[in-house]
């Protein structure tokens, strides 16, 4: 929030009073990546880190340099940024491999994950048999219930193999939506790239651990009249991509315009011009933030948990058709659970509903 | 659109980063975290059934106990008894004995006030015999004609006699 405060306080501070506060253009700024992170800004000028560009030119090969050379309009070599976007000046083919804000704050997150989990599992090494303290006993909870209520419950016996990555994941996506939260910080998991990964790595596993059963399900369901069968494969073919898209697209969604949200509503005051709409926007942002803060493990678990049910419906085993066709249920009588556990597992899963 | 196209660079890291990171964390933090906490799980479910035995074995133990016990207080009952019969046969053959010893003792009693009283008759017998000899050579000595003399003179040496 302190840049946005800095960059915001700018028209006025320099001057140019007649420039109208655009705050969408200021919150979509916020909310992007970029090539440099901007700290906070003073009378005394602006504090801002450069990361280096790597930019590839088919053409041109390789090339490494700063960000602050072509900072601000500047250009440089054959590179100048538009809109953050990296272009060439010639308006050849670039790809762009820098490292942003968002690569910054990825490659600090994990870093911060990596020593968390390293020191938590230390302390199982050391205090075997004993009762968790501290940080192993605050993650501790989170970690027996992404494998009681998420992994088990969902997938079944086969839960231990997607264990790591379900764990993971939901880590990865908490500590990011939290980092977020944190002034000036990066908006990762609130990028389409980010969760666009995510989701992809999610379809992934599922298609590499789907069973004959999942694709007889897709091409040919069962307890389901022969003619609507033919028209269940285009159904149940888009939703193998539906379900990854709408875990890109919730996770986006949510962690962007929960930060849009408090953007706009401290911009009220910016665009006001007075001080006494800090009395509104002060309160409401306070709690839309702590909200944010529920919403960020929410969104973890809700990631989670359908990434395992997924998965789940890939490795199930086979039904029997002879049974009353309104019935889902499996060998192990995890489906039953699962419906009966859940309610996103009902809005997500209309493929429940079919058959 | 900036906002929902994904950049290529982003794409990249993070795909780069978070497999890293998933490799990282799976090999040093999830196999040891979920390695040991299925040990616990299974140290306590070990130690819940060790301690139901446990319940069990002291139900048993005290069932036995209690079993021991009671065979004990029947053995005493037994033996209590036991005692009382020994201790009334004991008194009975005390009683006849003692009756056998008290007929005994008043048998020879009565042998011997038997013996003593022909013993004190031959005694009189004697005396009255001796007497009667003295009478008689009184008698004899003083030639008495006249038998109503004779009568108080017997009468006056039967006065002098006592028996004894």
């Amino acid at each position: 929030m302190c840049t946005f405060v800095g960059s915001a306080a700018e028209p006025t501070e320099t001057g140019k009073k007649g420039e109208a506060f655009n705050p969408g253009e200021v919150i979509l700024h916020h909310v992007a990546d970029s090539h440099e992170w901007h700290w906070f800004s003073t009378d005394n000028g602006n504090f801002v880190s450069y990361f280096p560009i790597i930019a590839y030119q088919p053409s041109k090969g390789l090339s490494v340099f700063s960000s602050e050379k072509i900072a601000e309009g500047k250009t440089h070599d054959n590179f100048k940024l538009e809109d953050e976007r990296l272009t060439t000046l010639d308006g050849s083919k670039v790809y762009d491999f820098s490292i942003t804000k968002n690569v910054a704050a990825l490659a600090v997150s994990s870093l911060v994950l990596l020593i968390v989990f390293a020191s938590v599992a230390r302390s199982y090494k050391h205090r075997v048999g004993q009762a968790p303290t501290g940080l192993q006993g605050f993650l501790e909870p989170f970690v027996i219930f992404i494998r009681d209520e998420v992994a088990k419950k969902s997938i079944g016996p086969k839960y231990e193999r997607y264990m790591p990555y379900l764990l993971t994941v939901f880590f990865f996506i908490w500590f990011n939506n939290l980092l977020g939260l944190t002034p000036g910080a990066a908006n990762l998991t609130g990028n389409i790239a980010v969760t666009l990964m995510l989701a992809t790595l999610t379809l992934l596993i599922t298609l590499f651990s789907s069973n004959k059963n999942y694709w007889t399900h897709i091409f040919w369901t069962p307890g389901v009249p022969l003619p609507l069968r033919i028209i269940m494969i285009p159904v149940e073919v888009i939703g193998v991509i539906t379900k990854p898209f709408s875990l890109m697209v919730r996770l986006f969604a949510n962690i962007t315009a929960g930060h849009i949200i408090i953007l706009s509503f401290i911009s009220l005051i910016f665009i006001f011009r007075s001080a006494a709409t800090g009395l509104f926007s002060v309160p409401f942002g306070l709690f839309i933030s702590v909200l944010e803060l529920l919403v960020s493990i929410l969104q973890a678990y809700i990631f989670t948990l359908l990434t395992a049910m997924y998965i789940g419906g890939a490795v199930e085993e086979h039904h029997d058709d002879t049974h009353a066709a309104g019935h889902e249920h499996d060998d192990y009588g995890f489906a039953e659970e699962r419906r009966g556990g859940s309610n996103i597992a009902h809005l997500d899963r209309p493929d429940v509903a079919a058959h | 659109m900036q906002l929902i196209t994904p950049e290529f660079g982003l794409l990249f890291w993070q795909t780069v980063i978070f497999l890293l990171l998933l490799l990282l964390l799976a090999r040093f933090a999830w196999k040891p975290i979920l390695g040991s906490l299925k040990e616990r799980e299974d140290s306590i479910d070990a130690a819940l059934k060790m301690a139901e035995n446990a319940k069990l074995e002291m139900q048993s133990l005290k069932a036995s106990n209690e079993k021991l016990l009671a065979d004990a207080r029947h053995e005493r009952d037994q033996m209590l008894k036991e005692g009382q019969r020994i201790a009334n046969q004991l008194v009975e053959q005390a009683k006849t004995t003692a009756v056998e010893e008290a007929n005994r003792i008043s048998q020879q009693a009565r042998e011997a006030i038997q013996q003593e009283k022909n013993q004190a008759l031959a005694e009189v017998k004697n005396t009255a015999a001796q007497l009667s000899m003295d009478i008689a050579e009184r008698v004899l000595r003083r030639e008495l004609a006249d038998p109503a003399a004779q009568q108080q003179l017997v009468d006056e040496y039967l006065k002098d006699v006592k028996l004894n």
